[in-house]
């Protein structure tokens, strides 16, 4: 995890020595990002998740490599019948196969690499949003400030997962892009506000008030020493929206709003689509279940003891 | 307290008009416009041309948006194709609300009954094994995909074990009266204790199955809040006096620690909303949710246009009142 504290340094080397004073340390002189490390060393919450994390990414990575079969072709399909719509476990089919005769085993691993891209990008247009809004409402302030939040206010006024669904209804051609940008944009009104949360407290904090004493001009103000001390809550929210668009990916799936092309298959995809098997063949949902479980535990433990390890409160 | 309901009730009026924006446009980009939206399978060129101009879509797009308002305050957004086809939308929302009100109700009621206690007890043993475990056990719960876990305890419950129903409101051959919709209250009210013993029935698996949603995030908050409270000087200070545990835990330990929660309750209402299209759904509950989820299946746009429109409104209207509420037990909110 050293990839974590290295921006925080570089940033800090940057940030020139006055508004270094008040930027980043506290009274001891550590890091916040530094003492952070130290304790979420020792944090088996942490170590749990990032081990997740960890093994999932790498799968993501070289599945399609390790996968015993195709994960699109229908192999086992001359065993479906209509007495038995999903083939069974045999030699060289561990799990068995899904409905359309093609390997389960092969599927999850291949489906860690869609499940992967559909949360991270999903995340990061959610971020990529807020963070404009947050910056225009937190780096200007006054009326421009006035306007954003008026307006995430009105997004955060709608239930979120239920603006997802009606903002996927509107595509007549669901794909994993509708898919991505529907989780994408329920995000967008909380990271915009965390943002501009922790951008209002540094307004007025020493360095800030540094820099503009030595007539930077109000951009790099922003850019330069506001927001990057303003990312930490950001990328602590980060992770658990990572879970969160596994989670909600699988949803609309579930409604019929996923994506309806599964060559290349997708852990949520694959559980809302099980639906009609449940009750005789509950396995085809519990495989892709267990594994969308195991990976959003894995995300939210990661950013609960981050969020925790980096609140200066909880700092002892 | 008068000038901070009415910025709060300005702000929920502003919230609601930016809303209908969105609806009226979110209506426009439907895919085929508005026409065959609305028209779903019965459009024929000729049907579509007659309600072009019935509906005026050659004026400007402020007259449309004014006409859609009114017709929207009249209740008047057009005919079903999906959910009960040939029915007025309207109509299915106020048939289904109180199917989903009742199921929110008890899984509110069950997940605050649980969550609450769990987290009070937690906090007070930080770091036990109950704690470490009922936080283990929170966290999964987040977890959890909603229509998963409600598909699992159908499985167990009622498929396996036969426990309970596996899905609907009531029995076939239960005569029950119906005033308000609510079933296991109408059986309540007019005494007829098998339709509410069934009603109830009907409603356990669904509503655990929701209560999860709220469950993790109360007990979370809770657990959290009273932790904080804890190190609070008055509560050193009331135990310095000699209090009882039992004064100490009611009047300042729960009181202080209860107000986040209060917030929290209000808006999981939302998660609620959402959580309620799936679970009801999986056990084929026939409240707003599983018609959003047949809409959303058939496009049934009329019924999707009034069922999200009143459930941002329902959303909008419990928030603000939980907003006043807390100004009212907590001073420091007006002053803000």
């Amino acid at each position: 995890m050293t990839s974590l504290t290295k921006p925080g340094d570089r940033k800090k080397a940057r940030i020139d020595s006055l508004a270094e004073a008040g930027a980043l340390s506290d009274e001891e002189g550590v890091s916040l990002w530094r003492s952070a490390w130290h304790r979420l060393r020792r944090d088996p919450v942490f170590l749990i998740g990032a081990v997740i994390i960890a093994a999932f990414v790498i799968l993501a990575v070289i599945a399609p490599w390790i996968a015993p079969h195709d994960p699109a072709a229908r192999l086992l399909i001359d065993q479906r019948t209509t007495q038995n719509p999903v083939p069974g476990p045999q030699p060289g089919f561990p799990l068995g196969a899904d409905d359309a005769g093609r390997d389960m085993l092969s599927r999850l691993m291949v489906g860690a690499r869609q499940t992967l891209i559909v949360g991270v990008l999903a995340t990061l247009g959610g971020f990529a949003g807020g963070m404009v809004l947050g910056t225009i409402a937190g780096g200007i302030g006054g009326w421009a400030d006035t306007i954003v939040m008026r307006i995430v206010d009105v997004m955060l006024s709608i239930p979120s997962l239920l603006m997802a669904f009606s903002l996927a209804a509107m595509f007549a051609r669901p794909s994993q892009w509708t898919v991505i940008l529907a989780i994408a944009i329920i995000q967008i009104p909380i990271f915009a506000r965390l943002l501009r949360g922790s951008m209002m407290a540094q307004r007025h904090s020493d360095h800030v008030l540094a820099a503009r004493a030595l007539g930077v001009r109000p951009a790099p103000i922003v850019f330069r020493h506001m927001l990057p001390n303003s990312v930490g809550p950001v990328i602590v929210q980060g992770t658990l929206v990572l879970a969160v668009a596994i989670i909600d990916a699988a949803a609309l799936s579930f409604l019929g709003l996923g994506n309806p092309d599964d060559t290349q298959p997708e852990w949520g995809q694959m559980l809302g689509r099980s639906q009609q098997y449940f009750n005789t063949h509950p396995e085809v949902a519990v495989y892709p279940a267990v594994c969308i479980i195991v990976v959003a535990l894995g995300f939210t433990l990661m950013g609960e003891s981050l969020r925790e390890a980096l609140d200066p409160k909880s700092r002892r | 307290m008068l000038r901070f309901i009415v910025r709060r009730l300005l702000q929920a009026v502003l919230a609601l008009f930016v809303l209908s924006v969105l609806l009226f446009a979110w209506l426009r980009s439907l895919p085929g416009g508005v026409v065959s939206a609305l028209l779903g399978e019965r459009g024929t060129p000729a049907a579509a041309a007659e309600l072009r101009a019935q509906l005026g879509l050659d004026d400007p797009i402020f007259v449309q948006y004014w006409r859609f308002l009114e017709r929207a305050l009249r209740g008047d957004f057009g005919i079903s194709n999906g959910v009960y086809r040939g029915e007025p939308a309207w109509d299915v929302f106020v048939q289904r609300l109180p199917a989903t009100i009742e199921l929110s109700i008890v899984a509110m009621v069950i997940a605050l009954t649980l969550a609450i206690p769990l987290g009070y007890i937690a906090a007070r043993r930080k770091g036990g094994w109950l704690d470490t475990g009922s936080v283990v056990f929170s966290l999964i719960g987040v977890a959890v995909p909603v229509f998963f876990l409600a598909y699992v305890l159908k499985y167990i419950f009622a498929v396996q074990l036969g426990w309970l129903p596996p899905s609907g409101r009531a029995s076939v051959g239960i005569n029950a009266t119906h005033i308000t919709n609510m079933y296991m209250l109408d059986g309540l009210m007019t005494r007829e204790w098998d339709a509410a013993w069934d009603a109830f029935k009907h409603l356990i698996l669904p509503a655990v199955a929701l209560s999860s949603i709220p469950f993790a995030i109360i007990f979370r908050i809770t657990r959290a809040a009273v932790i904080d409270v804890m190190e609070e000087d008055y509560v050193r200070t009331a135990r310095a006096k000699g209090l009882t545990a039992r004064t100490i835990r009611g009047r300042h330990i729960m009181r202080n620690a209860l107000i986040p929660v209060v917030t929290i309750v209000g808006l999981q209402i939302g998660a609620l909303l959402a959580g309620a299209v799936l679970t009801e759904k999986v056990f084929a509950y026939q409240g707003i949710g599983q018609a959003l989820a047949i809409g959303f299946e058939r496009r049934d746009y009329p019924v999707l246009q009034v069922l999200i429109m009143m459930a941002a409104l329902i959303y909008i209207v419990v928030n603000l009142l939980v907003d006043i509420a807390y100004a009212v037990i907590d001073p420091r909110v007006r002053t803000k």
